[in-house]
């Protein structure tokens, strides 16, 4: 049985604050990039992009990013598909808010952090992240939150977004 | 993934696809500034090379530094301990004690990376045998053609020259054939081999005959140094009967691609001013090449430690 935590609506609403939230903090869109990180990443990064648009009236540029290089399980772990990486500008001297779909171990963000240093200099790296479901392995903590969630380690939790699965939601269960 | 690529044989064609997909990754980190991931610190490549090679084991060399693995060349030249009469297996088992992750291997016997396979646990990729394959040469070359066309399927290619000694030919009638291309090999009778159809590829004499109806035409190095063995009269009349030149090219459809392994012999079986075109993607297959074998060490070790704990 699995149960719905978020749904289509929420998820909207979740966007729009964290896209009023990143413009707060960082006081309006200028230098800011938004990067999404394969695979679900990605369309919640064009996603903030067009809500931080539609507010300010200019749309912040947004990079894609694939980790599958810089991942730290290597030896023991079947490759993924690879996705292609693509950054519209270059990225020194911005700030850079990466975006994923759900904070866990935080392994994929200190992976996305070796990979973003490849391509150049930030001045400062942000973290949005639709769910944090806790339990980290690293010293990683998320600066914008859609909702907190608190989980076991036997529960997983499941980003559905129209652009990768068809419709947005946002799932919790148990495998047996 | 295979654990060892030996041949065109072991890959279906899923698993090509998938190789020259993670290729255009690897393409893309090429263009970067920091040409370099770090996802292969920590394992060792050695090139073992028993024939002498530039391009390729440049290729390899790089793939494997751009993805941070160390790297070993070992090239039997006058100094090195095969001179010194350490056999074939010995230095196989030897590199195996030094824990290598994999070895590229070129030789000029057949089936050596096959041996190599029964003596070490490396991966073992094949870097040119003899007269029988190379594989990752087709693989680069197949990339490079999907960078000037959709698909693969459906093309005319033609191998021109020889084919009878080229492992690059097998490996690449093999590789497009499985990816649904129409392949013909053309060239004199003496140096195309009497199994090629065997192959999948058609047969052909008359290169002026087939030219206006390829996609592709793909020029196999002549082998001056089997000049002795009579297989053709003498360079120029090669030169004359199945070089590419300027009226040949004029004959070819406008947008079709002129390849070549390397090196080239220019004024052979290419001309000179043919190859330097805009359509002969030569210099493309070199850049190509190494995306390639990025991708193919890439998935080949990953998760290679996952099936060791699977064995018993």
């Amino acid at each position: 049985m699995r149960k719905t935590i978020l749904e289509a609506a929420d998820i909207k609403r979740a966007l729009k604050r964290i896209a009023h939230e990143i413009l707060e903090k960082n006081r309006g869109p200028g230098e800011l990039v938004l990067v999404g990180i394969h695979k679900r990443g990605v369309p919640l990064a064009e996603r903030l992009g067009d809500e931080i648009g539609a507010i300010e009236g200019t749309r912040p540029p947004v990079g894609h990013l694939d980790i599958s290089f810089y991942r730290d399980d290597f030896r023991t772990r079947q490759p993924s598909e690879v996705s292609a990486t693509q950054f519209p500008t270059g990225i020194d001297g911005t700030t850079v808010v990466l975006v994923d779909d759900v904070l866990f171990t935080g392994r994929t963000v200190r992976s996305a952090i070796d990979a973003l240093v490849d391509f150049g200099r930030p001045r400062a790296v942000q973290l949005a992240v639709l769910i944090d479901r806790g339990h980290r392995e690293l010293p990683i903590r998320a600066d914008y939150i859609g909702k907190n969630i608190p989980t076991s380690m036997k529960e997983d939790v499941k980003v559905h977004l129209a652009e990768t699965d068809d419709h947005d939601e946002v799932t919790i269960g148990s495998p047996k | 993934m295979i654990k060892n690529l030996l041949s065109i044989d072991q890959l279906c064609v899923e698993q090509i696809e998938l190789v020259l997909r993670t290729a255009e990754s690897f393409r893309e980190v090429g263009t970067r500034t920091i040409k370099k991931v770090p996802i292969l610190r920590g394992r060792t490549v050695c090139n073992l090379f028993f024939e002498p090679s530039t391009r390729t084991r440049i290729s390899f060399e790089l793939a494997a530094k751009r993805l941070s693995a160390d790297v070993i060349n070992f090239t039997a030249d006058s100094k090195t301990s095969v001179t010194k009469g350490e056999s074939f297996k010995d230095t196989a088992v030897t590199l195996q004690a030094m824990g290598v992750d994999a070895i590229v291997v070129r030789s000029s016997s057949s089936g050596a990376p096959q041996r190599l396979c029964d003596w070490v646990d490396a991966s073992v990729i094949n870097a040119g045998d003899g007269q029988h394959e190379h594989p990752t040469q087709a693989l680069l070359d197949l990339y490079s053609i999907k960078e000037r066309f959709p698909s693969i399927e459906g093309l005319r290619i033609a191998i021109v020259g020889d084919v009878l000694h080229s492992r690059v030919a097998r490996s690449n009638i093999k590789a497009m054939t499985k990816m649904g291309a129409e392949v013909i090999a053309v060239g004199p009778p003496t140096l195309l081999p009497a199994s090629v159809q065997s192959w999948g590829a058609q047969v052909s004499f008359d290169l002026d005959e087939v030219l206006p109806k390829l996609d592709v035409v793909y020029l196999l190095r002549v082998q001056k140094e089997r000049q002795n063995e009579q297989l053709f009269p003498s360079i120029r009349e090669y030169a004359a009967l199945w070089g590419l030149d300027r009226r040949r090219v004029a004959m070819m459809k406008p947008e079709a691609l002129i390849m070549h392994p390397g090196p080239m012999n220019r004024g052979v079986e290419i001309a000179s001013d043919i190859a330097d075109l805009e359509r002969a993607i030569i210099t493309d297959q070199v850049t190509n090449g190494i995306a390639v074998r990025m991708s193919l060490l890439y998935l080949m070790l990953s998760g290679a430690d996952q099936d060791l704990e699977v064995l018993p």
